[in-house]
């Protein structure tokens, strides 16, 4: 097929690998080793996509990771990705690129109607436009307008994961300077890690010819390479970008070398550590600011010598270049030498070295010094351009693309990232590295060293003098020189101020190619040097990483470390219906009909006996001589006198007096203790005791050892428990004289299992807990169950055992408390004032704010209405209209199956003082109508759970 | 991300560590006025320089110990065990 842009035999591709793909429909041919980019611009496809804002058509203008305009979707048989840089996407057989932000065509786009009307639409004119009646009322418009691409749908294919390296030296980027960095290492014998963004070693030794060390540069990279890849000390990184510099010379690498395949694509997110880091990051050419000078087929100098070298691709036939340094004019010698008629050179210096001049006029090249271009001409490419000469006078100039360059810029990116201070270069006209705290160079270009014979200077990067609303500074976000003014008469004068309110250099390239144009500008119309009104913050990631590299192997079932059940297969046989409960998957009912079961399981409870799931339950052993006065320093409650063999319930406080969890604890034995927590807090409290052992009360002689896991627990509940229970061979006298309520005891079972029983309560029914080690789970619970079933033995989930412990006023710690609830406001207040000794959270209870009695304390209350709901979360209100304000809120609720109706807890101002009164619910827009009450509605003496 | 040297396991990525406020802060009794009492909750030094805190390898030996850190910098200067003065770091 036709490639009326490639030269006959030039380039590093692989003519005798053609590949097919597609663009917006059409199929074209490119080769092995194209871009995307260069394969269109072989083809002779100029305008690749739609600008951002005003829709002005745009072509490829680099040849790099700093392109602005060829961002397309792009689809190689895995779903369609979009803002892929088509001059770094390699080009793939059957590959389909479409453009993106046009319609109906990227050649004829309807809403190019925002560029005529241009004028209209400056920098933040939707903050001072769309804001009758309010921003939302356009979102919805400007959204459509707006943006760049789409999301792609369907399932990622791509697998992503995360890696880790270590290195005495990581080089980033692979030009003459880093790989002579990473030799000079790797020959003293140290361990190198060399990156590069790029498909290919080389950097600029890939099209320009200039020699290194008096070697060809072809020569010196295929030398260099194998030696380094022959070495046992070097690892080389392709298609690799050093993404973010961190602290304590941490780097990420977001690793592209196994993503565009179909079969089995991955991403892999690489975290670095290294000694000590070279960076041989290069320079990003710079555009020259002109009327116009978004147009396809105004190229950088340096992109343009690199298609036609690298990749056998002429850019134009008939080129102008647009200058104002020495190696723009290397460039374009070097695409004339590979066949691109260069009929003139527009610089803007007022002169230049001799031997320049010689060179060029050998090669039959025009040259204009001190002349200003001021604006291209043509409307979907570039035919001519107008510019002034020396003495002022306007001409014209015939050609279909325009070499520019204005000037080299470092990249300074992951320098900076590091900590590294820049300076401004007056003379190179460019920030360069100063100084940085972490062990990091910078080695050539990026130093400002450049491998020219020539010497390398700049003119001034001015705008011309066209209209400046024509003269683009951010080709990807569509800022304009006008923008910049704008910004400055409304006295935006900072430099981060400019970039967040005409978002200069806030798109996905980052500014790569318009930053310092901006801040030349600001300076220039501020009265201050660009090194006066420096640079925007450098932030990772130099280039886009996408957010499943980021994330890693960690989504779907690899999200978070699942924990089941130790019986978790006996529940599910027996129908559980599994939900979270606190990470742990936990049955919440048995049975298919919700509220159905949960009614069911709770009666069956309350009427005979149930079997529940209790094994996430927090359980923690305490030991050692002092862990009696520790745990009394942590609870509220007084431990110390508690004996051996009972069991008390306690809650824990933060330093700032708020509730934190409760449980119960077990004193085993003198210097043994049990505590049980919540479930979702069993790993949480263990820190907790290891930090205040640890750092405030080292001296205790105490170890905490977290138990939560060895232990299953299977809890019976019922007036029928202990009849169940007892059956057990085995099991220990379970009457209440020898194990009353609060007590617990322990045995072994025939075979030999050892077990833990405790008489505990959380239903209000008598109840036990009995502790098997995990591994017998399975077997306890099918032993329970089969022995009750002539007690009529149900199961009962935590749905139901919500409802039960409501039923008997119980508080959930984190439901019906929040992080203003003291022990006071729930009932604990005669603890408090009992306890003998200093506590976590006790002197925070002293304070005027926590013993005051308007404060929103724990109430239990019924609703008028039988039948009717409410909703946790409703507010409590008070007064009507205008004047009706929030008193508290309802924290729990639910229609109890064995009252007959709908009782809650909720904390409420001044609620012990209410008793009896009516108060007003808000329920999502209802008014509901309530009765204070004891927050115990069943069995308030406890005689069914002591009997 | 810092890389903090464990006095007990060595060096290891922040990931692997807790971090637990100011070190040698110490707990008054509860004798003392409300005012003395809230600056030992709420309180703290921001220094922009040296800080001295407290730091937890709970994915590695649960250990806690005390680290002086440059919060400019982010230098890890010193790591000592809890309960030892903090380190004279003048030059």
């Amino acid at each position: 097929m036709n490639q009326p842009f490639r030269t006959e035999d030039s380039g590093r591709i692989d003519r005798s690998r053609p590949l097919k793909f597609t663009f917006n429909g059409k199929t074209l041919q490119g080769f092995s080793g194209d871009t995307l980019a260069s394969a269109l611009l072989a083809n002779g496809i100029r305008v690749v996509s739609r600008s951002f804002k005003f829709h002005r058509p745009r072509g490829v203008l680099s040849a790099g990771a700093e392109e602005p305009n060829a961002l397309v979707a792009v689809d190689i048989g895995n779903g369609m990705l979009p803002i892929v840089r088509a001059t770094q996407m390699p080009l793939i057989g059957g590959l389909r690129a479409e453009s993106q932000n046009c319609f109906p065509t990227v050649g004829f786009d309807l809403l190019r109607i925002l560029d005529y009307t241009r004028a209209l639409w400056p920098a933040g004119f939707y903050n001072k436009t769309f804001k009758w009646p309010n921003w939302h009322a356009f979102e919805w418009a400007v959204r459509r307008t707006a943006g760049l691409g789409r999301l792609p749908s369907g399932t990622d294919v791509t697998r992503y994961c995360h890696m880790n390296a270590h290195c005495d030296v990581l080089v980033v980027g692979t030009g003459s300077a880093g790989l002579k960095a990473a030799l000079n290492a790797a020959r003293a014998g140290e361990d190198v890690l060399i990156v590069e963004q790029d498909r290919v070693a080389g950097g600029t030794l890939l099209y320009d010819r200039a020699a290194i060390d008096g070697t060809a540069p072809d020569v010196w990279l295929e030398d260099t390479m194998s030696e380094l890849n022959a070495r046992d000390n070097v690892r080389v990184m392709l298609s690799a970008t050093a993404a973010g510099y961190y602290d304590h010379n941490v780097l990420t690498i977001h690793d592209r070398s196994s993503a565009y395949r179909r079969e089995n694509p991955v991403e892999i997110f690489w975290k670095v550590r290294a000694s000590r880091v070279v960076l041989a990051t290069g320079t990003i050419e710079q555009p020259l600011v002109f009327g116009n000078n978004d147009l396809p087929g105004i190229m950088l100098a340096s992109a343009m010598h690199q298609y036609a070298n690298r990749y056998g691709v002429l850019c134009g036939r008939r080129v102008v270049g647009v200058v104002n340094n020495d190696l723009a004019w290397h460039s374009l010698f070097g695409l004339l030498d590979a066949g691109t008629d260069v009929s003139s050179i527009i610089d803007s210096r007022p002169s230049v070295d001799d031997q320049l001049v010689k060179l060029a006029h050998d090669r039959g090249i025009e040259v204009n010094f001190g002349a200003t271009p001021v604006r291209a001409g043509g409307s979907g490419t570039v035919k001519g351009l107008v510019y002034l000469d020396a003495n002022g006078r306007t001409e014209n100039i015939a050609c279909d693309a325009i070499a520019m360059s204005g000037g080299m810029s470092p990249v300074m990116h992951l320098y900076s990232q590091a900590g590294g201070k820049l300076r401004y270069d007056a003379e190179l006209a460019c920030f360069l590295p100063q100084a940085c705290r972490q062990p990091v160079s910078v080695a050539g270009s990026a130093n400002g060293e450049f491998a020219v014979t020539c010497t390398y200077n700049i003119g001034s990067r001015k705008r011309s003098p066209a209209k400046t609303s024509t003269q683009w500074i951010d080709f990807l976000h569509d800022v304009t020189a006008s923008d910049v003014e704008l910004a400055v008469r409304e006295n935006y004068h900072s430099v981060e101020h400019l970039k967040r309110y005409t978002t200069v250099g806030m798109a996905v390239d980052q500014g790569k190619t318009s930053n310092l144009n901006a801040l030349t500008l600001l300076g220039e119309l501020t009265g201050r040097t660009p090194g006066e009104t420096g640079t925007t913050t450098f932030r990772p990631m130099y280039t886009p990483v996408t957010m499943g590299a980021i994330a890693g192997n960690r989504q779907g079932d690899f999200y978070q470390p699942a924990k089941r059940l130790p019986a978790h297969d006996w529940h599910a046989e027996m129908d559980a219906e599994f939900e979270d409960y606190g990470g742990w998957d936990r049955p919440a009912y048995y049975g298919h009909d919700r509220e159905a079961s949960i009614a069911n399981e709770s009666l069956i409870v309350r009427e005979a006996v149930g079997l529940f799931d209790g094994s996430p339950l927090g359980k923690i052993e305490v030991k050692g001589p002092d862990a009696a006065e520790f745990l009394n320093r942590i609870y509220v409650n007084t431990v110390p006198s508690l004996k051996p063999g009972k069991i008390r319930y306690g809650l824990m406080l933060t330093e700032n007096g708020i509730v934190m969890d409760d449980g119960v604890f077990v004193r085993l034995a003198d210097e043994h203790f049990l505590i049980n927590t919540t479930s979702g807090h069993a790993d949480s409290i263990v820190s907790w005791l290891e930090e205040w052992h640890q750092c405030e009360w080292p001296n205790l002689d105490l170890v905490v050892l977290p138990v939560t896991s060895q232990w299953a627990v299977a809890t019976v509940a019922g007036p029928k428990a202990r009849d169940v229970l007892q059956a057990l061979p085995g099991m220990v006298d379970l009457s209440t004289e020898c194990l009353p309520h609060m007590s617990i005891a322990s045995g072994a079972f025939a075979d030999g299992t050892q077990y833990r029983i405790q008489r505990v309560s959380f239903t209000g029914e008598l109840s036990y807990e009995l502790n098997v080690p995990a591994d017998h789970a399975s077997e306890i619970f099918d032993r329970i169950w089969k022995i009750g079933q002539v007690h009529g033995i149900g199961l009962f989930g935590v749905e139901s055992l919500m409802v039960l412990r409501l039923e008997k006023g119980f508080l959930h710690v984190g439901v019906d408390t929040d992080g203003t609830s003291n022990p006071i406001d729930i009932g604990f207040g005669k603890i408090v004032a009992n306890k003998k000794g200093d506590f976590v959270g006790a002197r925070s209870l002293m304070r005027a704010e926590d013993q005051r009695t308007d404060r929103r304390q724990l109430i239990g209350f019924e609703l008028d209405v039988r039948g009717d709901t409410v909703l946790p979360g409703a507010h409590i209100v008070t007064g009507s209209g205008a004047d009706r304000r929030t008193e508290g809120f309802v924290t729990s609720a639910c229609n109890s199956p064995t009252l007959g109706k709908t009782i809650g807890l909720g904390l409420l101002e001044s609620g012990y003082e209410r008793k009896g009164k009516t108060i007003t619910l808000y329920d999502d827009g209802r008014i509901v109508s309530a009765r204070v009450v004891d927050a115990c509605f069943y069995d308030p003496s406890g005689e069914r759970m002591r009997g | 991300m810092l890389r903090i040297p464990c006095l007990y396991c060595g060096v290891r990525d922040e990931v692997e560590f807790r971090y637990g406020n100011d070190a040698h802060v110490s707990r008054p009794s509860p004798a003392v006025s409300d005012a003395e009492w809230s600056d030992y909750l709420f309180n703290h030094t921001n220094p922009k320089g040296v800080h001295f805190e407290r730091w937890c390898h709970v994915f590695g030996c649960g250990q806690w110990f005390n680290v002086a850190r440059d919060t400019v910098t982010h230098e890890i200067l010193a790591v000592y065990p809890m309960g030892n003065p903090a380190p004279d770091l003048e030059e």
